[in-house]
C-alpha cells in the first residue's frame, strides 16, 4: 500500500524551507517483505534503480572480515542464466551504467538507464537476488582483485592505514572496528562457501529495499516489482546486531603512525557519538548542527580560530555521520602549518572545545546553521542519486522514511541548549581516539623537524577532559 | 534457505540486448537549449528547468594554466582559490560568510586550457549570488592574509602529492611525453614557483585573462531568458571586451617507447601509460572513441578490464581514455598492481594494444559500443550542475548548439572499416610511454 508520508502538523510555525517535505517518496511492501520506494523526477527520461540490502561489513562473521564486500564483487559473477560479468555488459549495451557499494550497514546495487529499460534491470537485479551461481574459477581471481583494491585504498596510503587503526581503537567491541574491505590476513582466506552462506542468509527480499527514482510513477513500478521480485520467497528473519553495544569507555587512546611516505603531518580525533539508528532522542540533529557551527567551512569556529586568527593550521574541520545503525564518531581533523607541533595544534583545538562547553553556541550561529542545512535539503532534490541514497541509507540504518521527510522539521526545532547538551555528552576524552600521522624521523625533507614534532606531539599522555 | 530453493525459471536475459544498435531518441523537451543575448551583448546558453527552485550558472574563459609564465607555474590555480577570499568592499571572512550563510556555492578551477567557474543557489539568492560573482571576477582584493594562507595551503599540497604514487607516475609521464611544452610543466605549481608568485602576478592574470571575448556561459534551472540576460550583464558586464593576446604551440608528442621507473616504497606499483592520440575536432574522433571504449574505456566490460582484472585478478582498476586538449590529443591509462606482478599487467596492456591495432574491433563490439555511448550519454545528465557543465564544454569545443541533436547520429554513422583504420593508425604498442612508481619487479627503465 502507498504510504502517505510526512504530514506536518506543526507547519504553520515554520519558515517555508522547513515545510517542504524532502523527497516526497511513495512506498509499498510486497508480500515477501520487500520494501519498495519510488521518487519521481521527470526532468530527463531516465530512471535509477537502487537495491539496498540491510547488511554490511559490520555483519561480517568473526574472523571473516571483508565477506560482505567480497560478496558484492561476486554478485557480478553470474546466475543460473547469466554468464560471469554478463550483468554489466547487458546494462552497458542497453545504454545504461551500473555499479555497487558496500558500507558498514548496507550493500547496494544500482543502475541508471533510460526509463524504457527499467524492466530489464529489474528482471536482472531480481534474478541475482535469487539465483546467484559462482564458479570457483571466477571467485579465485576476484579475491585477488579485492586484495589489489585493498592495496590501492589502504596499504598504499599511510593516512588510510592510520584511519583504519583509529577506527579499530575507537570501537572496543562494536564491529565497525573492522574495515569494510577486511583485514588482509582474513580477506585472503575468505572462501566461496563462506560467501555463499552469507548470501543465503542476508539476500532475501524481506531484508532488502528497492528504490526507484526518476521518470517513472509508482503505478508503473508496482506491477514490475510484483512480477520480478514478487515470486522470490522470503529469506530467514534477520535481527540486526541486537545484542551488540559498546561497553563503557574509560581510557583515552592515542594512535601514532610514522612513515617515510608521509610528507605532511596531520592531527585528528574521533569521539564516540550517538547515531540516528540508535534512536537516542533527537541528539543526532543537534550534533549535525554542531558539525556545521564548529567545523564546516571557512567561517566555522575552528577555521576562524586556528587558521585565520592563531595561524597554527592550514586546514581544520569536523565530520559527523548520523546515519548509522550503531554508534558513530564525531571527528575533528587538522593539518599544522610548517613548524607547528601537533601538540600545539591539539591544545588549540581543545581550547575551542573548552570555550564551546563553557559558553555554548549563540542564537545567531544556530539560525545560520539551520538555514544552511535546510537549503541543503532542497539541493538534494536536484539529482537522482541523492534521494535514492538518502532513503536507502535511512532504511538500512534503523530509520524510517518519515525520519528522512521530517528531517527539516527536526533541524528547525534544535535549540542552543540542546547543542550544548549534545556537545557535553560527546566531547569526553575517555571516549576518544587521537591519531597522529607523522613523517618517519629520517624522512628526506628535514628529519630534525620531524623528530621534534614526534617528540612534542607523539608520546602517550594522559587524557585531558574538558 | 539455499539459492536453488529460490526462484527458478529461465529469464532469457540476453534477449533484449541482442537487438542490433538501439536507437535513442533525444529527450528534446528536457534539453531544449536557447541562445540568449544579454542587453550588453553577452551570449549564453540556457535550459529552463523548474524541477527544483534553484539554478546553476557555469562559465569558462579560454586561456588558463598552460599560459602561466615559466617559473610561476601554479598562477592560474592560485588565482582560482583567491577570488572568493575577499572582493570589492568585503574582506575574506565577510565574503565567505555571504556565501555560506546563503548557501551559495561558488567554485573556480584552473585547467591547462580553460579557467572555469560556477555558481549555484536557490532562486531567491540569484541577485546576491550574481553580485558576489561580479565582485570576485572584477574586483578581487588579494589581501595579504588570504594570499599568505592560501599559498601555505598550496605549498603543503605540493609536498603532500609526493605521498601519492599516482601523482608521481603521471607527472613523470607528462614530462616524457610533452617535454618542453607547457602541458608538461607542473601547472599546480612547485615550491619554488608558488613562492615566486606575487600579488602583481595575480592581478595581471585577472586583468589579462578574464574578458568577454574568451568567455562562454551556460545556465540551467528555474530562470527565464530575461533574468539570465540580466544576470550575465551583472556578472560579466564589467569585464574588458578583449583578453590579452596569447597563443600556445601544438604539442609534439615525444617519449615513444620510453619506460620510467621511479623507486618508492609502496606495496603496489602504479603505472601510467599512453602515447599520442586524436584531437576533439578530428573527423575520426568518434571512431577513436569507439575503439578506445572497447579497449579500455568501458569500466568492467573493456578488454583491458576483462584480461587484467576479471580473468587474472591483477588490478582493481585499469583503464585507457582519450584526452583531448586545445593543442594535443593523447590516449592514456593507468593500472595499479602488486609490485611482484606489475610486469604481467604491463605485458598484457602491450599485447591488447597490439591486438586492437592489428585486428580492430568486432561487429558485435561496434554495435554494443554504439548502444552504450548513445544511450548512456543522457543518463549522466541527472542534475542541473552536470547539464550546465556539458553546455559549457560543448561551447568550448565549438561543437555547435545543435550538437545534442547530432551527437548520436555521428556515433551511429561510424563504420567497422573506419574503426579498423583508426585502430591501426592510432594504437601503437611500440610507442607506449610507461611510467611506474613503486618497487616493481621485472620492470626496468628504458630511455
Amino acid at each position: 500500500m502507498i504510504g502517505a508520508l510526512a504530514g506536518f502538523g506543526a507547519a504553520a510555525a515554520l519558515p517555508p524551507l522547513a515545510r517542504a517535505a524532502v523527497f516526497n517518496p511513495k512506498t509499498f511492501t510486497l508480500a515477501n517483505g520487500l520494501t519498495v520506494v519510488v521518487i519521481e523526477n521527470h526532468r530527463m527520461p531516465v530512471v535509477r534503480q537502487m537495491l539496498f540490502y540491510r547488511v554490511g561489513s559490520a555483519d561480517d562473521p568473526p574472523g571473516k572480515s571483508g565477506v560482505a564486500h567480497y560478496l558484492e564483487h561476486l554478485m557480478f559473477k553470474g546466475t543460473r542464466t547469466t554468464k560471469p560479468n554478463e550483468f554489466s555488459k547487458i546494462v552497458a549495451r542497453n545504454g545504461g551504467r551500473d555499479n555497487a557499494f558496500t558500507s558498514a550497514d548496507a550493500t547496494g546495487y544500482y543502475q541508471t538507464v533510460a526509463s524504457g529499460r527499467l524492466e530489464l534491470v529489474m528482471r536482472m537485479e531480481a534474478d541475482r537476488m535469487a539465483n546467484l551461481v559462482v564458479d570457483p574459477k571466477e571467485a579465485a581471481p576476484e579475491l585477488k582483485v579485492v586484495v589489489e583494491e585493498r592495496r590501492s585504498r589502504t596499504d598504499n596510503r599511510p593516512a588510510a592505514q592510520l584511519a583504519e587503526q583509529m577506527t579499530a581503537a575507537l570501537f572496543l567491541i562494536y564491529p565497525y572496528r573492522n574495515p569494510i574491505i577486511g583485514w588482509k590476513h582474513e580477506l585472503e582466506k575468505l572462501t566461496l562457501a563462506d560467501t555463499m552462506a552469507f548470501y543465503r542468509k542476508y539476500y532475501g527480499p524481506n531484508n532488502a529495499i528497492l528504490v526507484v527514482t526518476g521518470d517513472i510513477t509508482v503505478d508503473q513500478v508496482r506491477p514490475l516489482a510484483e512480477k520480478y521480485y514478487g515470486p522470490i520467497p522470503s529469506g530467514p528473519k534477520i535481527t540486526r546486531r541486537a545484542n551488540i553495544a559498546e561497553p563503557p569507555q574509560r581510557a583515552a587512546r592515542r594512535v601514532i603512525l610514522r612513515s617515510s611516505r608521509v610528507r605532511e603531518p596531520r592531527w585528528s580525533r574521533d569521539y564516540l557519538a550517538p547515531s540516528r539508528g540508535q534512536g537516542r532522542g533527537r541528539r543526532a540533529d543537534a550534533l549535525e548542527m554542531l558539525d556545521v557551527i564548529l567545523g564546516t567551512g571557512a567561517t566555522s569556529r575552528l577555521y576562524r580560530a586556528l587558521v585565520i586568527e592563531k595561524k597554527l593550521a592550514l586546514s581544520v574541520g569536523t565530520a559527523y555521520d548520523a546515519d548509522m545503525l550503531g554508534p558513530t564518531a564525531f571527528g575533528i581533523y587538522a593539518r599544522p602549518k610548517q613548524g607547528v607541533a601537533l601538540a600545539t595544534l591539539e591544545s588549540a583545538v581543545e581550547a575551542e572545545i573548552a570555550r564551546l562547553l563553557a559558553h555554548g553556541v549563540t542564537e545567531a550561529e544556530v539560525m545560520a546553521a539551520k538555514k544552511r542545512l535546510l537549503a541543503g535539503a532542497i539541493f538534494a532534490r536536484d539529482s537522482l542519486r541523492r534521494g535514492a541514497s538518502a532513503i536507502g541509507t535511512a532504511l538500512t540504518s534503523g530509520q524510517s522514511i518519515a525520519d528522512v521527510e521530517n528531517w527539516p522539521e527536526y533541524i528547525e526545532k534544535v535549540t542552543p541548549a540542546q547543542i550544548l547538551e549534545a556537545a557535553r555528552d560527546v566531547f569526553r576524552i575517555e571516549r576518544s581516539v587521537t591519531g597522529l600521522l607523522l613523517p618517519a624521523p629520517k624522512s628526506a625533507d628535514g628529519g630534525a623537524a620531524a623528530k621534534k614534532r614526534a617528540n612534542t606531539g607523539g608520546g602517550p599522555r594522559p587524557g585531558r577532559g574538558k | 534457505m539455499i539459492a536453488t530453493a529460490r526462484r527458478a525459471g529461465n529469464l532469457r536475459l540476453g534477449a533484449l540486448a541482442l537487438a542490433a544498435v538501439l536507437l535513442w531518441a533525444l529527450p528534446a523537451d528536457a534539453l531544449r537549449i536557447k541562445e540568449v543575448t544579454s542587453p550588453k551583448g553577452i551570449k549564453g546558453w540556457l535550459i529552463q528547468d523548474a524541477t527544483v527552485p534553484l539554478f546553476t550558472m557555469n562559465f569558462a574563459f579560454r586561456g588558463a594554466a598552460a599560459l602561466d609564465p615559466v617559473g610561476k607555474e601554479g598562477l592560474a590555480e592560485f588565482v582560482s582559490s583567491l577570488l572568493d577570499e575577499g572582493a570589492g568592499d568585503l574582506g575574506a571572512q565577510a565574503f565567505q560568510a555571504r556565501l555560506e550563510n546563503n548557501s551559495i556555492a561558488m567554485r573556480f578551477g584552473a585547467g591547462a586550457d580553460y579557467f572555469s567557474g560556477s555558481i549555484r543557489a536557490l532562486v531567491e539568492y540569484r541577485p546576491l549570488a550574481t553580485d558576489l560573482l561580479r565582485m570576485a571576477l572584477s574586483a578581487p582584493r588579494f589581501d595579504p592574509e588570504p594570499v599568505a594562507r592560501i599559498r601555505d595551503q598550496y605549498l603543503s599540497s605540493v609536498r603532500r602529492r609526493m605521498e601519492r604514487p599516482g601523482y608521481t607516475a603521471r607527472h613523470a609521464w607528462k614530462v616524457a611525453v610533452f617535454k618542453d611544452h607547457p602541458y608538461g610543466r607542473e601547472l599546480d605549481g612547485t615550491e619554488a614557483s608558488l613562492k615566486a608568485i606575487g600579488v602583481s602576478d595575480l592581478k595581471q592574470f585577472v586583468a589579462k585573462r578574464f574578458a568577454r571575448d574568451v568567455l562562454v556561459v551556460a545556465a540551467v534551472g528555474d530562470i527565464d531568458e530575461a533574468a539570465f540576460g540580466q544576470m550575465m550583464d551583472r556578472a560579466f558586464g564589467d569585464l574588458p571586451a578583449r583578453a590579452a593576446p596569447a597563443s600556445l604551440p601544438e604539442a609534439k608528442i615525444g617519449g615513444a617507447g620510453k619506460i620510467i621507473v621511479t623507486q618508492r616504497d609502496f606495496p603496489q606499483s602504479v603505472a601510467v601509460f599512453g602515447h599520442g592520440g586524436i584531437k576533439r575536432n578530428h573527423p575520426d574522433y568518434y571512431a577513436a572513441l569507439i575503439v578506445n571504449y572497447v579497449l579500455g574505456g568501458g569500466g568492467l566490460t573493456s578488454r583491458l578490464a576483462t584480461e587484467i582484472r576479471e580473468k587474472r585478478g591483477l588490478a582493481y582498476s585499469v583503464y585507457s581514455r582519450l584526452v583531448t586538449m586545445e593543442h594535443a590529443g593523447i590516449i592514456t591509462g593507468r593500472v595499479a598492481t602488486a609490485n611482484a606482478r606489475i610486469a604481467e599487467s604491463l605485458a598484457l596492456i602491450r599485447q591488447l594494444w597490439a591486438k586492437i591495432a592489428k585486428d580492430g574491433i568486432t561487429t558485435e563490439e561496434l554495435s554494443d559500443t554504439k548502444s552504450y555511448l548513445t544511450g548512456s550519454f543522457f543518463t549522466r545528465l541527472n542534475s542541473t550542475r552536470r547539464i550546465a557543465r556539458l553546455l559549457v564544454s560543448i561551447q568550448l569545443q565549438d561543437l555547435g548548439i545543435d550538437y545534442l541533436d547530432r551527437r548520436n547520429r555521428l556515433i551511429n554513422a561510424v563504420t567497422l572499416d573506419q574503426t579498423r583504420r583508426v585502430a591501426a593508425r592510432l594504437f601503437k604498442p611500440g610507442d607506449l610511454t610507461i611510467s611506474v612508481v613503486g618497487r616493481p619487479k621485472g620492470v626496468v627503465s628504458r630511455p
